[in-house]
């Protein structure tokens, strides 16, 4: 695993530093990025030790995790609705699927234009994206939930309400974590070309940022962080889900 | 005593005009409180139809059903699925997401029908009974082998103190060893419970060995071809199964069953899911 | 024949509804939108006939086709060597993981560096969202080939090129399509967003002028456009993937 790594960083700087090709020559090179990052006095002002650099992942991060809360509190409700209800699914899924299509990233500009500022349309965009995410995999995991649970649970007696609590959300719940991780990442890429089109502070403007006042260095800082964010979030929603579905690292032999 | 069933002229249609398919037409017979029934046939023949009909999974097209005395089932009631038939299900339908004692006292508590005390106290002693579950009360399904999975069932529907016990081919998918164990287990059961017992199955062995009447059906649409009592001994004991007694009984079924059997092989009938 | 589905139907004349109103009434951040009525009419008139918007369709389209080609060709072949080959999945996997958290936007200053053209550029990134996404569906396709299967295969005699040829392959082809389907709507936001930054062509710039001359008319127009090219593309896919499978009808 480590060769792998170690050998792209060094196919990285050897591009860098000694190809003749003029394309690799504007890039920089991983040492100078790794200098940068870590130094206590960076060139460009962004490294581990500045605050101007938690500034901007503070503002990152709290934007996609209030379109992934908002995205996740309406998306869940939404996608056991389409799932479990032949009539709402009726009412909602032409609308949806109407809407869907648009990339995510086109509504920047109306976003704009409605929310009359870029904060809330950067968070907008990105609870777009982590909203038709979320429903869509809530539905599917509601539908392919066994009939044969929902059967049982009425001989036995069951309310809908019942039926809601002990067996549309606990069957749904693998496929809503998995909607969720993927919510989370496109959340994160989102987010990201929200920031960088149309925002002050956070990763995305850093990136666009440093690229205008060619501060190169610190692009890669960005794009890295960016990264390692995403995977964070969405590591954390995995490990969230497996200790509430405690239940599936029981089974004997294979899934 | 209570769990007489009663089916007069039940016929089941699905869908309209062209896409209309008869699964169930002119089905009578009666069950005794208290009596087990197996029902026989081939694949498709409307069997699990019935079941859910019984059930109150879906309704019916023509006919009544009654359960000692009150309807059930009839063209233009609604189906309602209670804790009087309960259902053990063909692939199994304990909640893997709950605990063996969650699901077990899953019936009476959410009918508050007992307090939790009283639930799993009456659970532990249901499973113990059923060969020493009561040790896996804090499993999950998944951790059960499928005979033990199938006993649990079995216990979570016993819990609910049902007219009806209804199977719907719940040892199909098991091998012969396992198979002739459930058959003990819950020949066991009924003795001791004494639950009117529904039993679904395509298989006329398993069928005649453990039930009081044999309810033979014809292939689609699915019709009573042939009552069979079975006039055995109870309690069954396998030895039974190489008695005359025996064999006279599946001679008289074999050949209604098997002309049914290949009437679907023929027509190549599917399995309703 | 399928009965309509008023209740879809219902939904749908309700949000029009909705827009017309907040759109008439001036409600707040509407000030500038038009509603439906107006955004068609616009589009009767300027934009239908317009060489300008249809060639904007051209150029977007021509940036999608060219990134999502070349991340399919590179990136099928790159699953498959990783799903493979023991060694290079070893020593390139890791490599992979790292770079795909990266949100493909966040390539594109680099990506102007680095390419000697605008539209280069702009393909670049365009082809980085569906790349990472069919490698990881290839790779884990791959993998999850039935054990059985080349058990079976093996002790029958069969050589490794024969194997992969007729048992990986085949198991590999669902995975692909669903990799496309989510690739092709991938490069259709980003080259939208892309566009939006690092072009003065293509649809995304159309609705981004749109905004920046608070032209709501434009922006309107310039959404739903994209909206319909990328359903368009999806429909090729979708089509292309029922002709690579047709078992599953």
């Amino acid at each position: 695993m480590w060769a792998g790594y170690l050998g792209a960083a060094a196919l990285w700087y050897a591009c860098v530093a000694w190809l003749p090709l003029e394309s690799f020559r504007r890039l920089p090179d991983p040492v100078a990025v790794l200098t940068e990052w870590l130094s206590p006095q960076p060139t460009y002002g962004i490294s581990i030790f500045t605050a101007a650099y938690y500034k901007h992942m503070l503002y990152s991060t709290w934007r996609a995790t209030a379109a992934f809360a908002a995205a996740t509190l309406l998306g869940v409700p939404l996608g056991i609705g389409i799932g479990w209800s032949k009539s709402f699914s009726g009412f909602a899924s032409a609308l949806l699927g109407m809407l869907r299509p648009v990339p995510p990233l086109a509504w920047v500009p109306l976003a704009i234009l409605i929310f009359a500022g870029s904060e809330a349309a950067v968070i907008f965009v990105t609870f777009l994206v982590a909203f038709f995410a979320t429903t869509l995999n809530t539905a599917v995991g509601v539908k392919s939930i066994d009939p044969d649970f929902f059967r049982a649970a009425a001989c036995l007696g069951a309310s809908r309400r019942d039926i809601l609590l002990d067996v549309v959300l606990p069957g749904a719940l693998p496929n809503i974590f998995t909607g969720l991780q993927i919510a989370m990442g496109a959340a994160w890429f989102s987010l990201a070309a929200g920031e960088m089109i149309a925002a002050q502070y956070g990763l995305g403007f850093l990136i666009m940022e440093s690229y205008n006042l060619i501060q190169f260095p610190t692009i890669v800082i960005a794009m890295a962080t960016l990264g390692l964010l995403g995977y964070l979030s969405s590591a954390l929603i995995r490990l969230a889900g497996n200790r509430l579905m405690r239940w599936r690292e029981q089974s004997m032999g294979f899934a | 005593m209570s769990g007489a069933l009663s089916m007069r002229g039940v016929s089941k249609t699905y869908g309209s005009g062209e896409a209309s398919v008869e699964a169930l037409r002119d089905c009578s017979f009666e069950v005794r409180a208290e009596e087990f029934v197996a029902i026989v046939g081939p694949s498709g023949c409307g069997k699990t139809t019935l079941l859910n009909a019984i059930a109150g999974f879906d309704t019916v097209s023509t006919g009544e059903i009654t359960l000692d005395g009150r309807r059930l089932a009839a063209p233009g009631i609604a189906p309602r699925p209670g804790p009087d038939r309960v259902v053990v299900f063909q692939h199994g339908a304990l909640f893997p997401w709950k605990t063996v004692l969650d699901n077990v006292t899953y019936g009476p508590l959410r009918q508050k029908a007992l307090s939790r005390p009283a639930a799993e106290a009456k659970a532990l002693e249901l499973l113990r009974a059923s060969g020493g579950l009561d040790t896996t009360a804090a499993s999950y399904p998944a951790q059960l082998s499928s005979g033990m999975q199938r006993r649990v069932e079995i216990v979570r529907a016993l819990m609910n103190d049902p007219r009806l016990l209804l199977l719907d081919e719940p040892f199909r998918a098991m091998d012969g060893f396992s198979k002739a164990t459930m058959h003990q287990h819950l020949l066991d059961m009924h003795r001791r419970y004494r639950k009117t017992v529904v039993f679904i199955t395509h298989d006329l062995d398993e069928a005649i060995y453990l039930a009081d009447t044999v309810v033979v059906m014809t292939t689609r649409p699915g019709t009573v071809k042939q009552v069979i009592r079975v006039n055995l001994e109870r309690p069954r004991v396998p030895q039974m199964l190489y008695s005359r007694e025996y064999a006279e009984l599946k001679r008289s079924a074999a050949e209604s069953v098997h002309e049914e059997a290949r009437r679907a092989f023929e027509r190549g009938e599917k399995e309703q899911a | 024949m399928k009965r309509l589905n008023w209740r879809g139907a219902v939904s749908i004349a309700a949000f029009i509804l909705m827009w017309t109103l907040l759109a008439r009434l001036k409600a707040p951040g509407f000030a500038e939108i038009p509603d439906p009525a107006a955004v068609g009419r616009a589009f009767w008139d300027k934009y239908l006939p317009s060489a300008a918007y249809w060639r904007s369709w051209v150029v977007s389209f021509e940036r999608v086709g060219y990134g999502f080609l070349a991340s399919q060709l590179l990136g099928i072949p790159l699953g498959l060597l990783l799903g493979t080959r023991r060694v290079f999945h070893d020593v390139v996997y890791p490599v992979v993981e790292l770079l795909r958290p990266i949100p493909p936007l966040a390539w594109v200053p680099l990506s102007i560096l680095f390419w000697p053209t605008a539209e280069l550029s702009i393909v670049f990134i365009t082809f980085i969202g569906p790349f990472f996404i069919i490698v990881i569906n290839v790779h884990d396709a791959v993998r999850g080939t039935r054990k059985e299967h080349l058990w079976l295969a093996r002790s029958l005699g069969a050589s490794p090129a024969y194997i992969f040829r007729r048992i990986i392959l085949p198991s590999v082809i669902p995975a692909v399509a669903v990799g496309m389907t989510l690739g092709i709507a991938v490069a259709w936001n980003v080259v939208i967003a892309a566009e939006m930054i690092a072009s003065d062509s293509g649809l995304g710039r159309l609705t981004w002028e749109g905004y920046v001359s608070h032209t709501g008319t434009t922006v309107l127009i310039g959404m739903i456009s994209i909206g319909l090219a990328g359903y368009l593309s999806t429909l090729l896919v979708t089509y292309a993937e029922k002709r690579m499978m047709p078992w599953q009808r």
